[in-house]
Formats: C-alpha cells, structure tokens, sequence
C-alpha cells in the first residue's frame, strides 16, 4: 500500500513531463513530415528540370539521327566527265558533277521548263550530292559511261518538309517549301524515291554549312586531341604536386600561401585562363591560333587545381598507421610514399581527375579566347591541326541560321552528355572497384 | 610502365609539331564579321571541296577583332583575311601601316539588309526611320516642341506616330560589340535623325554632338539587349507577339514562316528591294586581304578566284541562297578586278 503510494508521488513530476512531451510530440512529428515533405519536393523540382532539360533537347534533336535521301538514277557521261578520255586522276577530280546531278533531275521532272523552276528543282538534293559522285567516280573510273541508282542526301529544307518542321498547311509564302517543291517530293515519295536513313554522316564528316552534310567528327577529335593534352600535362603535375605537397613539403607560412593560392585558382573563371593563354602561348610564345595543343594548354591550367585538390584529399584518406608501418620497417620516405601510400590514393586521384576531364570537356569560355570558335571544315589529324571542341560546335550550329541546324544543335548536345556521363560512369565505377575504407 | 613513357612521349612530340609548324601553315585563315561569317564559311567550304587546297579556318571575331587580329602584323601567325560588315576605319588602316602591313586589297562582297521583324501572330508594323529613331533615341527632340533635348518619353509606338498600334515599345536587338547594332545606328537611326532639321544642322556645327544624339539607343528598358544570336531573337519574337527584333536578313529569310519585316519607309525587306538599294536599312560587307601572304600561304589568289567568281556572288551564285543580296554586275565586275590585280587599298 505505502508502496503504491510512493510510486503516485514519484510519478507525479513525470506524469506531467510526459503529458508535455505527448503535448509537443504531435507537432513535433508534423515539422518532421513537413521538413521531409520539403526535401522531397526538393529532390522531385530537381528531377522534374533534369526530365525537362533531357526531354526537351532528346525531342528536338532525335530526328537528326535521321537524314532523308533521295534516289537518283545518273549516268555517267563519257562525254560530260572527261572528254579526253585518258581517265587522269586531275580531269576526273575538275569535272562537273553538279551538271551530272542536275541533268538526272531534269530527266526525272521533263515537264519542268522555266529556268527559275529548274533552278528549284535543283534545291531538292544537297550540294554535296556533287561531291558523292565525285568521290565515287575517282574510286572506281570504270563506272563512267555506265548508269546506276544511286541515293543522295536531299537538301535540308526537303528533310524539314519529310520530318515535319516546315508546316505544308500554311500559305505559300510563309514557309520555305513552295507548292510546286512539295508536289516534286509527294512525287518521289509516291515512286518509292525518298526513304529516311540512319545518318551516318553526322558521325563522319566535319563541319558543314550545309546542314545535311555537318557532322561533328572534327570536333570530336579536336575535343579528344585537346583532352588528350590535357591529361598527359594536369595528371603527372597535379599528383606530383599533390604529392610534394601532402607528403614531402614542411609546414611553413610559404607552404599555406600555396595551398590558400590553390584553392583561389581552384574558382577563377574560366574564361581568364583563356585570357592567360592567349597572351602567353599564343603572344609570347607564338604558338599558332585554333590548335588542340592551345587548348590542351589552357584546359591544363584550369583543371590542375581540381586535381591537386582531389589528389591531396585522397592522400589525407589514407590512414598514417600505414606510413609509420612502411618506416617502421626500415623503408625511406619515398619508398614509403611509392610503394604503399600512393597505389592506396591513385584510386581516388584518378576519379578526380576523370571530373577534371569530364569538366574541361564541356569548357567554351577559355577556347574563345584562342581561337577555337572557328569554322573548321577539315577533320583535325594531330595537336597541331586547326579544331573546335564539342561545345564550341554546338554554340556555333546554335548560331547558324538554317533551321535544320536547330534540330543538330541537340543531336550535338546528347553526344556530348553521352561522352560526360560515360566519364562519370567509370569515375564511380573506379572509384567503387578500387576504393578502400579504413 | 609503357603508359608512364606514352604521356612524355605525346608531349615531346607535340611540342616538336609547336615549333615545326609556327614556320609554315598550310591553310588560310581568315578572322572576322560574324555577319560575313555564313557567307565566307560557304565559300571556304566550297573551296576546299573543289580544289586541292586545305580549307580555310574561319574565326567569328566581329569586324572590330578582325581588324584589330589582322593589324597586328605580317606573317604566318597573323591572319591573311578579314572580315568585316563596315569599310576599314582610318585609324584601323593606319594600325595597319604602324605594324608593316602596307598593302592591302579590298573586296566588297554584296549587301545585307537589316530587318525590323516581328510575329506573325501580330499586325505587320509600316514604321519610317524617323519613327524608329523616336522610339528607339536616348534622348529625343522634346515633343511639345522647341529646339530642346529630353529623355526618351515615348512608352508606346502609338505615342511616337498616331498611326501605329497601342503596343508598348520592346526591341529585342543586338548589344553594342556588334556590326549589325552600328549599322543600325548609322542607317536608322542616324537615318531618321536627320530628320529633323535642328539636329541635322548640327552636323555641321558639333559633329560630336550630333552623332552622339543620333546614334546612342536608349537604356531604361524599352530597347532589350538579346546577344549576338539571332536565333534567340527570332524565337522570343515567337514567344512574344508585342516585341520587335533587329537582325540581319538572312534570318528573315529562313523564318519567314514565323516573323514578318517590317516595311521601312514604304519598302519591304525582300531580296529585291535590297538589291536594288530602295530598303534603307542596307550595309555593303567587305572583306580584306593582306597581299604580303599572297604567294606565301597556298591558296589565297585561288580563294579569291573562288569567292569572286558568278557562280558564287552573282545574281544566281549560291551566296544569294543563304541570303547575300548581290551587287550590280558592273560593281562585281570592279572588284574581281581588284582581286585579281590585288589592287591596293588608299584611304
């Protein structure tokens, strides 16, 4: 009984703490489910923008994977390519394939006469068709005097007619197409003549101003040399700075200023290395405009403090116990640093590393500066080859005024978030594989 | 062990291709005009797909860059072209001489029109130039009269001239550092500055004075710097019925489904009428070689030939499908002339 008692009375104080925190706890919960609701919202606005960006530029740039071709049934003339008849490789190259070209046409359409009219019917295949049966005759000089079929690009205001950004409802005089091009091409299209294929030379050819014949090879290799450049100066100087820094330097008001000068260079705009690379390689040293060693240059200086920064963080990583092991059995400082310290960091220096690529990679700012935003027909062979990079590319079909550039504008853009999420991917893949926690 | 020679290796022998190629080029390059940037990349394409030559690199540096590029001296590390969508400044061809680049040729390519464009959703503006200078003008003559300056006042085009719609006043237009914004100053704004008479006196007067009246554009909202891409341009006109955009005709020309012109003084901007030189808002475009690199980089007499040929610049070249209006047959005949002789450029 007495017990029971005393139990009241302890509980007494309690009872009434407890009554407040049952008071609070409802409101508590519901700041909880509030702030959690917030976060997710959050996450979802984020998504829903990522989902937006993505459908946006796949919807607008998928239909340029396709290019839509034209059959043209050509015979090539003796008498129109090389008269002579001697076959030498400089008669064959001068000779007038556009003729070649036009004639099939006026041959599929005789009942077009006027001379302004011919000159439409002409606009319905690319320029550069020209060109295929150039490349085809110089391959193989046995075709000449021969007919054949053959399939060539169609202009680019036929392809955005095929793919439906050019509205054949609206009058006349508010679209590109004329009445008389859509009947030529709902012609060809009954006779099986217009088919749409893979494009392949979007993946080939170099810069165009034709859009039917832009490709975005040039600048792939100009992003590869430049990259290349890139990786083979920042990867050695950073971990070797990195690891002077870490391992080897004294702690000293010298070494500080240098760690505190990293970390500034670490968020300086690009655009000033652009600026530092055009007076110095460019003023004073008086290397050449618009090369991928420029740019590699450039790009150097721009990542070299993203990757001090990782390597050094991935060398704090590894636990000290590991270094006083390694002189505990007699190894030197360097033996100690290369032998056991070093392969335990290079995992993570490489990830930071592949972020300081994937980064420069998508770089415009500094390649302006020195030249890279240029028109570059020419696929690039070496370092020393004029180039763009992928970005500069995109920013100058973006500019371009045809509007089947517009759809090759996103075409470029999946490329080159195609190339930055492969770079990401084997990031976390080396970073999963061979990372090791203490 | 053989990936740790590679990475010297590749950069050993990059440095190696520096210094071997700072002593010859093999392609001409060329800097310039972003609004001859279309036109000169056709041609150098076309070049290096029908001769044996390398094709040319073009940079878009704006016709002020260009100059500043080409300047700079003579020899294989400076470019052999510039272009431009305005004549060469005194004070540019002297920077010239200064740096030892005494000779140069001139070679007008064609004329391109600048469009006051809006939707095609709205009703098609009829504007003159002095309507555009109205509404466009920092400072603008003050409208209960006298020979005064005040701050722009005019908030909708139905203020500047009765005639026009009720809509606010929104440009969208190029910023400063562009040719396409100077020779819309020079050709329509200048243009309807003149105008009036109290202003056009003071050319005479105070040269400083009047163009700074004439050519400076307003700065409280009603005039929208929109970058140097038309595109851009063309699409907010899209988005938005009420604005207006300045850009260069070619851009007109492949949207014609989605914006129309404006008509300017009575004329439209077509094909045409800038080709025969009625559409007053109409620049030349030039461009300039540096005739000490002729002989010396492959190419250049033969790109000249090129660029200088009918096929290319006449009447039915393929310069006017991307929207290049041509000169007169005479005046091309003139500077092929000059393109061949390589005739010296005097100011």
């Amino acid at each position: 009984m007495s017990n029971k008692i005393d139990n009241e009375v302890l509980s007494a104080s309690p009872n009434k703490s407890m009554q407040r925190v049952q008071a609070s706890l409802a409101r508590r919960y519901a700041k909880e489910r509030r702030f959690r609701r917030m976060g997710i919202s959050a996450v979802i606005t984020g998504l829903l923008f990522l989902s937006l960006l993505f459908g946006s530029i796949i919807s607008n740039g998928y239909t340029a994977f396709w290019q839509t071709y034209i059959q043209i049934e050509v015979h090539f003339d003796a008498e129109m390519l090389d008269p002579q008849g001697q076959r030498s490789p400089e008669a064959l190259s001068a000779a007038n394939y556009g003729g070649l070209v036009k004639r099939s046409l006026r041959q599929m359409f005789p009942q077009v006469k006027k001379r302004s009219d011919k000159r439409k019917l002409y606009h319905l295949v690319s320029s550069g068709a020209a060109f295929q049966l150039r490349e085809m005759v110089m391959n193989n000089p046995q075709l000449i005097g021969s007919t054949a079929l053959i399939w060539v690009a169609a202009d680019d205001d036929v392809d955005m007619l095929m793919k439906g950004h050019i509205n054949r409802h609206k009058p006349e005089a508010d679209r590109r197409m004329k009445d008389q091009q859509i009947s030529w091409v709902d012609e060809l299209l009954q006779q099986g003549r217009i088919e749409q294929r893979f494009n392949t030379t979007f993946f080939t050819a170099g810069d165009s101003r034709e859009p039917e014949l832009a490709g975005i090879r040039g600048a792939v290799m100009g992003s590869i040399f430049t990259l290349l450049i890139t990786l083979a100066l920042s990867l050695p100087i950073g971990v070797a700075a990195a690891l002077y820094l870490e391992e080897f330097a004294p702690t000293n008001r010298l070494t500080d200023l240098i760690e505190v000068n990293i970390n500034n260079l670490a968020a300086v705009p690009s655009i000033v290395f652009g600026l530092l690379g055009l007076a110095v390689f460019i003023g004073f040293f008086g290397m050449p405009r618009s090369v991928p060693i420029v740019g590699g240059l450039v790009l150097t200086l721009m990542t070299l403090p993203t990757i001090i920064i990782a390597s050094r963080a991935a060398l704090k990583s590894v636990p000290p116990s590991i270094r006083e092991a390694a002189l505990g059995i007699g190894a030197s400082r360097m033996q100690t640093v290369f032998h056991h310290v070093l392969p335990q960091a290079l995992p993570g220096m490489l990830t930071g590393t592949i972020i300081g690529m994937a980064q420069a990679l998508g770089e415009t700012a500094p390649l302006l500066m020195i030249g890279m935003v240029a028109f570059i027909v020419d696929i690039p062979g070496n370092v020393m080859d004029p180039s763009t990079a992928l970005p500069v590319q995109i920013y100058l079909w973006a500019d371009s005024p045809e509007r089947a550039f517009a759809e090759r504008t996103s075409a470029a853009i999946m490329v080159l978030l195609a190339f930055l999420i492969t770079m990401n991917t084997l990031a976390v893949l080396l970073r999963k594989k061979f990372e090791r926690r203490w | 062990m053989t990936k740790k020679s590679l990475i010297p290796a590749i950069a050993g022998a990059s440095l190696l291709c520096a210094s071997g190629s700072i002593l010859a080029r093999d392609y001409i390059s060329i800097v310039g005009s972003s609004t001859v940037y279309p036109f000169a990349t056709v041609v150098a394409e076309q070049f290096g797909k029908t001769t044996k030559f390398k094709t040319p690199k073009i940079e878009s540096t704006g016709s002020g860059g260009g100059l500043k590029l080409f300047c700079a001296g003579v020899g294989t590390e400076h470019p052999d072209i510039t272009n431009a969508s305005r004549r060469i400044k005194k004070s540019e061809y002297g920077r010239c001489h200064k740096n030892g680049v005494n000779e140069i040729v001139e070679i007008k390519i064609g004329y391109d029109g600048i469009a006051v464009a809006n939707s095609k959703q709205a009703i098609r503006f009829k504007l003159s130039r002095k309507d555009l200078f109205l509404a466009l003008a920092k400072q603008v003559p003050d409208p209960k009269g006298g020979e005064k300056l005040v701050e722009n006042p005019y908030k909708t085009w139905k203020d500047v001239n009765a005639k026009l719609p009720a809509s606010r006043i929104e440009v969208l237009g190029p910023p400063p550092t562009s040719g396409t914004r100077d020779a819309f100053a020079e050709l329509a704004m200048e243009g309807g500055c003149k105008k009036i008479d109290w202003i056009k006196a003071m050319k005479k007067r105070d040269k400083k004075a009047y163009n700074a009246i004439c050519h400076t554009i307003r700065e409280d909202g009603a005039y929208i710097e929109a970058g140097e891409n038309d595109n851009l341009i063309v699409q907010k006109l899209e988005a938005n019925p009420n604005a207006l955009g300045i850009f260069g005709f070619s851009f007109l020309d492949q949207n014609t489904d989605k914006v129309q012109g404006a008509i300017i003084d009575g004329v439209a901007p077509e094909f045409e009428a800038i080709a025969k030189g009625t559409y007053p808002i109409s620049r030349p475009l030039f461009f300039y070689v540096k005739k000490a690199h002729v002989g010396k980089i492959p190419g250049i007499a033969e790109y000249l030939a090129e660029f200088t040929s009918e096929k290319t610049w006449g009447d039915e070249g393929y310069l006017t499908d991307k929207g290049l209006i041509p000169m007169p047959r005479a005046e091309r005949q003139q500077f092929a002339k000059d393109a061949v002789e390589l005739k010296n450029l005097k100011l």
